[in-house]
């Protein structure tokens, strides 16, 4: 899993208000090369949420992303290719995403969030 | 300007539709013009469509997978004297920059419905001498193809399309589909498989009509094992998929044999998201919307595969008292899954398709329809924020068949518009079509024949309405 994927993943149980940002409980990371796309950055920026992805980029272990950031700075390539690096090359492979309201855990397993629900959360 | 669009003789309905959306990829924004040739029936090979420019032509041509070629039309006409004066009057500017010197052509000669012997195909190409070649022929690698096509009555019913009169066309050839993309992409050869895979030249087909490019991002969400994505990776998306079924997404056959395996083995990206997600209730986190260029997906529509849903045991409430999992059990509890209807799994695909695409973004699935009596189903669901602009039908069997629905998203998502769809939506439902309920097309599909097609007379009536040419491929 991608924290491009994490920054779109809320915990969806029902009666839980507020599923967003998932904690990210980390087993195993990978770093894979994925080809730089500028422009696939850029059309993504303003949807993500970035305090999601900066801290979800620590978790990993990159630290590199600054913990403000607006449109502006979309102009560095040095910019854009930190963020695409912590979008796309850094893989959750094995570990867990916790619901920050109720402490539920969707393990992510061979790089693939289980995100259903057990009968009771439905 | 009027190019001669010639089809291969497949997935007829299937064939302007991928033109079209063709034409709109390569900036062509108003509807495009067809004719149809003198005598021709619309199910004919032959077309003749309005485009811009040489270059659109072209790079439509070339991308398309039901495109045998697009010409510049020299000349056409019933008989070999009516097509040699059709060419002599064509302007001469347009022909003499083709017909230099430097430059190698190549005359192929081809029909419609009947084969031509290589005596005959030298014979009708020398019968040509009347235009002024004066370039080299060069067979394997030529810069200028020129093609004689003929289609006629060839008396016989020969099992096509009704042609009244012979036809025969001349023309230079601007650009045509790359099948051999298709032995390449087969799924004969891919590694993993499921029972749903999807037709690899169906894909492709998606794909277009989703207008997938580079640097775009598609999403199905029940990839299964990635059969849809794979061809929208080909063309340069990034893809994502989600599926119920964890056994499909995360395992597959093995280390080797999975979907990420399925783009490896053609070299492409890697999926940028696999989950497994229910499509009824989405894990995406509020807020999120106009994320994805295309939805592209098949369906369960319960006839090779039923749709699950989460809540299982908990929805036999009154039966079974509610269903909680005990503590102890909750780190591998794997839940059970309910049935999940076509009609809600269709709302729920709206629903989503309407949040999560861009706009302009495509949505494109398939629909099951019944071959009800004489007329077709023709409703399809609706939503206040798509409009349809493509529904091409595959015929699967004299019961059913599967309509390719291409839809565009050009109205924004409110919940305001969320609630107007779900009462939309509830009104198809009760109107058109009892059988989208679970189980209900599996039998209308595989249950004895005396059971949905009523007298005899009725289902030979309604065979007789499909013309014998028409079947699964074409």
């Amino acid at each position: 899993m991608r924290l491009f994927t994490h920054n779109m993943l809320s915990s969806n149980i029902k009666g839980v208000s507020n599923g967003f940002p998932l904690r990210i409980e980390v087993e195993q990371v990978l770093e894979k090369q994925v080809d730089f796309n500028p422009d696939f950055v850029k059309n993504l920026f303003p949807k993500l949420e970035w305090k999601a992805l900066v801290d979800g980029a620590r978790t990993l272990g990159y630290a590199e992303l600054p913990e403000e950031a607006d449109s502006s700075m979309l102009e560095s390539e040095e910019f854009l290719r930190k963020v695409h690096h912590a979008l796309l090359e850094l893989h959750l492979e094995e570990g867990a995403l916790t619901c920050p309201e109720t402490g539920r855990k969707f393990p992510v397993t061979k790089g693939i969030p289980n995100m259903l629900l057990h009968e009771d959360e439905v | 300007m009027w190019y001669l669009c010639v089809f291969y003789h497949r997935l007829l309905s299937y064939r302007r539709a991928e033109v079209e959306s063709l034409a709109e990829m390569f900036g062509v924004f108003s509807s495009l013009e067809w004719m149809l040739p003198e005598n021709q029936h619309p199910d004919s090979p032959f077309h003749l469509v309005n485009l811009p420019s040489e270059d659109i032509a072209r790079n439509i041509a070339n991308r398309s997978i039901l495109v045998k070629g697009i010409y510049e039309l020299w000349g056409e006409g019933s008989s070999f004297e009516q097509l040699e004066e059709a060419i002599k009057s064509y302007p001469e500017d347009r022909k003499l920059p083709y017909l230099t010197c430097e430059t190698t052509f190549k005359v192929t000669v081809d029909s419609f419905g009947k084969a031509i012997s290589f005596q005959e195909q030298n014979d009708r190409i020398k019968s040509l001498a009347y235009i002024p070649f004066k370039g080299r022929v060069n067979l394997k690698n030529p810069d200028i193809n020129f093609w004689l096509m003929e289609t006629d009555d060839y008396g016989a019913p020969n099992g096509l399309p009704p042609v009244v009169q012979k036809r025969i066309f001349f023309g230079r050839l601007v650009g045509g589909a790359d099948r051999k993309l298709l032995p390449t992409y087969q799924l004969k050869s891919r590694r993993y498989l499921g029972p749903t895979a999807m037709d690899a030249e169906m894909a492709f087909l998606m794909a277009n009509q989703a207008l997938v490019m580079p640097g775009k991002l598609v999403y199905d969400p029940f990839v299964g094992t990635g059969s849809i994505l794979v061809a929208a990776a080909h063309f340069g998306a990034m893809t994502m998929g989600a599926d119920i079924d964890i056994r499909a997404v995360r395992d597959g056959r093995g280390p080797d044999c999975n979907v990420w395996s399925n783009f490896k083995q053609y070299g492409l990206p890697l999926p940028v998201a696999l989950l497994r997600a229910d499509n009824n209730l989405p894990p995406w986190r509020s807020g999120l919307k106009e994320i994805f260029d295309a939805i592209i997906c098949d369906p369960p529509y319960g006839v090779r595969a039923g749709g699950r849903k989460s809540g299982g045991r908990k929805l036999l409430k009154g039966i079974v008292g509610p269903y909680t999992v005990p503590d102890d059990k909750r780190t591998d509890h794997i839940p059970s899954t309910a049935p999940y209807s076509l009609a809600e799994c269709v709302h729920d695909l709206l629903d989503l398709a309407a949040r999560m695409l861009v706009m302009g973004g495509r949505l494109v699935y398939f629909y099951p329809v019944l071959s009800e009596g004489d007329v077709m189903e023709t409703h399809f669901p609706e939503h206040p924020c798509f409009k349809l602009i493509a529904s091409s039908e595959q015929i699967l069997s004299s019961r059913y068949s599967r309509v390719l629905l291409t839809m565009v998203k050009t109205g924004s998502y409110t919940d305001k518009v969320a609630e107007a769809a779900k009462t939309k939506h509830q009104e198809f439902k009760e109107n058109y079509v009892k059988w989208l309920e679970h189980g209900n097309l599996h039998s209308s599909v595989f249950g004895p024949a005396h059971l949905h097609l009523g007298e005899e007379t009725d289902s030979k009536l309604c065979k007789e309405l499909k013309p014998k040419y028409r079947g699964k491929y074409v």
